[in-house]
């Protein structure tokens, strides 16, 4: 797994989606406490590159280093 | 190789700002490069008042909650006072450009050794979307509703400009954003060399961000950062003002 | 024999002596000399001195520099006071020790540049928004200014309160002969922000205001029973009891005491603490006394408020207050008596 979601953390901005180079990342059908659908990453496609954790404001996206 | 990145162990819970608001990256920018200086036990982060407020409970370094506008001031006590601390006024447009321009302007003039850092999103977020010094030309807000009118209220300030261009003796300024991943990167950049001069004791350093606010400007996060890219990008260019200078 | 010394320059002395190192003010008539004082002096002794671009701003750097823990201290006059007001509540809120000279010159607005006491209600009711007060120290002399100065800073640590030593054009201005105290060094503040990060920093979102408030009463409350200070003389078997503070106490010493001599049962009441206010220097007075005379240097009568509510609570509201306002200038020694005989001979109405 290249990307850790703190899916709790996330307000379903989009922002990472759209910034995402290889369109790796969606968003869940299930609900999380906030009352969002959080994102999730395709860690097939994903590379790995940060670009989620350095453009999400709200801290949901850490990198493995996988 | 895919490079590790891990939320800075400093901030201890989210904050809750509204989706896709630019604060949680300016504070987790600073936060890291706290970190990689490792001055989590020797900084100080003064913050103004603003929706930024809200981040004091997660943030844990030293801290104090300011006056509304009295940032710069109240930052020179704590510089004054703790002379080797990395001391840090956190302040919106409204906080440093509005209600605590003569605080603001004074501190860069004395070339007080403290960084600003100053989150710009054009209004007002914490009161509801006010009319700020920043509000671009025929913005409307909450008391410009129908577009601000620059014929009687004024352009929107450029306070980097300003302070580089009147105080020519400051160590450092600079204009970022949080909208582009390059940006943000280059931004890290700029805290950190604002940081850095500050504690080699260069001087007053600044660093303004352009920061979307999707609520007040009643946008979608992602049509919020368009709108950073393009109009308000176009006004407010950005890059460094002053250079460090080899001391 | 001691020194002759300006007013001013003993209040920068003393507080420099009393282990302050960190002052920050603008200039403003009559209290100007002190920062010059300090302008050098601070240097001197390895403390901090900065002119800030206005009142305002200097009592926000001192707020950094107290909640670093750090003894610090401003001076100002009557309308520089007024822009200090919103960092003072600021402090207050904050629990932030600080220690401010109130040189009073008389007036509104910019007011005048001369002497006067018109600056009480401001001084002693907090001054800015909310529910706070400062300790304030009225002397009446440069030595006892220079006593009070140290007492005060020491006041402010004790209860994290603002203390202000609220004096005026004239003390400020006259040169006394005055001894210096041995220079103090203090400790930083336990506690204090120093960029450390040794204890948890409670946020306004996680404070619980409705029990600081609590507190903060308790601790009021605590500084009324211990805190107030006075002079008096004379009040057992008087008649009537005159009260003053600062340089129009020092004239009702005087004319009292000349009073006295002319058959007069007369006594006086000198508070040295205006808030506190010193209700027990009233308990003391013959309970056959048949009215207070409060002397002022202002135009409306201020602290006669304090004393006809300290009346009320001492069970002597039936006694007769007179105010006695001389706007404005310290009022002399003849002035006082020949007033005084007026009241006795029912020419002056009461107040309350």
């Amino acid at each position: 797994m290249k990307v850790i979601v703190n899916d709790e953390r996330c307000k379903q901005c989009g922002i990472c989606a759209v910034n995402c180079p290889k369109k790796a990342i969606s968003f869940s059908d299930v609900i999380n406490m906030k009352g969002y659908q959080p994102a999730v990453v395709d860690d097939a496609l994903c590379i790995g590159c940060g670009i989620c954790y350095t453009m999400c404001p709200d801290w949901v996206f850490e990198i493995t280093g996988e | 190789m895919a490079v590790a990145k891990k939320i800075p162990s400093i901030l201890s819970k989210q904050i809750s700002f509204c989706p896709g608001c630019g604060h949680g990256v300016v504070v987790r920018l600073i936060a890291e490069c706290i970190e990689e200086m490792k001055q989590e036990k020797n900084s100080i982060i003064n913050v103004g008042v603003g929706c930024y407020s809200l981040m004091t409970p997660s943030v844990e370094i030293d801290r104090f909650d300011s006056l509304h506008g009295r940032g710069a001031a109240i930052s020179t006590g704590f510089k004054r006072a703790n002379p080797d601390t990395l001391v840090i006024s956190y302040q919106g447009d409204g906080d440093a450009y509005s209600i605590g321009i003569g605080e603001s302007v004074s501190a860069a003039y004395r070339n007080e050794n403290i960084t600003v850092i100053t989150v710009n999103n054009t209004n007002y977020g914490m009161t509801g979307g006010q009319m700020s010094a920043t509000t671009m030309p025929g913005q409307k807000t909450t008391t410009s509703p129908l577009g601000r009118n620059c014929q009687t209220t004024g352009m929107p300030m450029k306070f980097p400009e300003m302070i580089a261009s009147s105080f020519p003796e400051v160590a450092y300024v600079a204009r970022g954003s949080v909208t582009k991943p390059a940006y943000v990167n280059k931004l890290k950049g700029y805290i950190k060399n604002a940081f850095e001069a500050q504690m080699n004791g260069e001087g007053y350093s600044l660093i303004e961000v352009l920061s979307p606010c999707p609520t007040n400007w009643g946008m979608s996060p992602v049509e919020s950062h368009e709108r950073v890219n393009g109009e308000i990008e176009a006004y407010y260019p950005l890059g460094e003002f002053k250079l460090r200078e080899e001391k | 024999m001691s020194d002759m010394v300006k007013g001013n320059h003993a209040f920068a002395e003393a507080a420099v002596r009393a282990g302050a190192r960190f002052y920050a003010g603008y200039p403003i008539t009559p209290s100007t000399e002190i920062m010059e004082y300090l302008s050098t002096r601070m240097e001197e002794v390895g403390g901090v001195f900065i002119q800030a671009e206005n009142e305002g701003a200097s009592m926000n750097i001192l707020t950094g520099a107290s909640a670093s823990g750090v003894r610090c201290f401003t001076a100002s006059s009557s309308v520089g006071m007024t822009l200090k007001q919103e960092a003072i509540s600021h402090m207050a809120d904050s629990d932030l020790p600080f220690l401010a000279f109130n040189v009073v010159r008389y007036g509104n607005g910019l007011g005048t540049l001369d002497t006067g006491q018109s600056d009480y209600h401001r001084d002693t009711r907090g001054g800015g928004s909310g529910d706070y007060r400062c300790i304030v120290l009225a002397p009446y002399s440069i030595p006892e200014a220079v006593e009070l100065i140290s007492v005060g800073f020491d006041l402010s640590d004790q209860y994290l309160v603002g203390t202000i030593i609220h004096t005026e054009a004239a003390l400020g201005q006259m040169m006394e002969p005055c001894d210096m105290p041995e220079m103090k060094t203090v400790e930083r503040r336990f506690g204090a922000i120093d960029g450390t990060y040794s204890h948890k920093r409670i946020s306004p979102l996680t404070r619980n205001r409705l029990e600081e408030a609590v507190e903060m009463k308790e601790r009021y409350e605590r500084i009324k029973a211990n805190e107030q200070r006075w002079e008096s003389e004379y009040v057992e078997d008087a008649d009537y009891v005159l009260v003053a503070y600062g340089l129009a106490g020092r004239s009702v010493i005087g004319a009292v005491k000349q009073l006295r001599e002319e058959g007069h049962k007369v006594g006086y009441i000198r508070p040295i603490t205006l808030w506190p206010y010193p209700e027990k220097a009233f308990e003391a007075v013959n309970p056959e006394v048949k009215g207070y005379i409060s002397v002022e240097e202002n135009a409306t009568g201020q602290m006669v408020d304090d004393i006809a509510l300290t009346l009320k609570k001492t069970s002597q509201a039936s006694k007769d207050v007179f105010a006695l306002t001389y706007a404005y200038g310290v009022p002399a020694m003849k002035k006082i008596k020949a007033d005084f005989i007026r009241i006795t001979k029912g020419e002056i109405k009461e107040v309350y």
